[in-house]
């Protein structure tokens, strides 16, 4: 038996990946809150984490000559959506709202760490069949 | 690494803010600043921000920048005052186009804007910190 360690950590590489990327977003919607004309936008973050764990394997396009390009790209533009605001345009454009973006920053971080016990104590259960105690 | 993007977006919103804060305290100090004409009578200044845009590999988030800072077109208040020291030939002193009350409101829309953006900062912080930690 081989310890794979690929499979070992299952999706939460993916996931912190998806996640920090997630962040990135909502602290830009954060700075941006009294920016006129800016549109708030969030990660799909299904769509994301599909395209993440699928990342190494083509996403559809062949390549038929070796000048293509491979078409695998972490940064695929369907991932990134405008939201939907939920109040009516104040007059500037602007459709942040900071407070739900406040709470999505902190649940982004919540699942972050998550992501980051379960990475913890995977390596942890690795560490211990290595070491045969 | 995606976090410490958020380190520098959170650092561009705390640099835009403050030079929104030091707009509204220059605003405010001045908005007795009398003098006796009006290209010479301060007028109110606000900062412009815009998104900054960055390349696709940075999916386009990067934070706000200050565009310029723009003189307030709104009316100067001329006041009759004859006897005043700085009154023009007709006697009128003119007073900045300050609005005390806006002023106050963009205060502390900066500051808690600001405050956001420090908890951001300190936020993805932590989440660096915990994932050096990883596998000890």
């Amino acid at each position: 038996m081989t310890i794979n360690f690929n499979k070992a950590f299952g999706i939460h590489e993916q996931a912190l990946d998806v996640q920090s990327r997630r962040s990135a977003v909502l602290a830009n919607n954060i700075a941006n809150a009294d920016t006129p004309g800016f549109k708030a936008r969030d990660i799909d973050f299904r769509q994301a984490l599909q395209n993440a764990m699928h990342a190494n394997q083509s996403s559809g396009l062949a390549r038929t000559d070796s000048r293509h390009f491979s078409g695998n790209s972490r940064y695929l533009s369907t991932e990134q959506q405008y939201r939907v605001p939920m109040q009516p345009d104040t007059g500037d454009g602007n459709t942040v709202d900071a407070n739900v973006e406040q709470a999505a920053f902190a649940q982004n971080a919540i699942q972050y760490q998550t992501s980051l016990t379960f990475l913890n104590s995977k390596i942890r259960g690795l560490l211990t069949a290595i070491r045969g105690e | 690494m995606d976090l410490n993007n958020v380190m520098d977006i959170a650092g561009t919103a705390m640099s835009a803010q403050s030079v929104r804060l030091n707009t509204t305290a220059s605003n405010l100090a001045n908005a007795d600043s009398i003098s006796s004409s009006i290209d010479q009578t301060y007028k109110a200044r606000h900062p412009v921000f815009a998104a900054i845009q960055q390349a696709m590999q940075e999916q386009g988030v990067g934070g706000v920048q200050v565009k310029g800072i723009v003189e307030s077109s709104a009316p100067v208040r001329p006041r009759y005052q004859p006897d005043h020291p700085l009154a023009d030939a007709d006697g009128y002193i003119y007073q900045p186009n300050v609005n005390l009350v806006e002023e106050m409101a963009n205060m502390i829309s900066a500051s808690r804007s600001y405050q956001t953006n420090v908890q951001v900062a300190n936020t993805a912080k932590q989440m660096l910190a915990r994932t050096l930690q990883i596998g000890q």
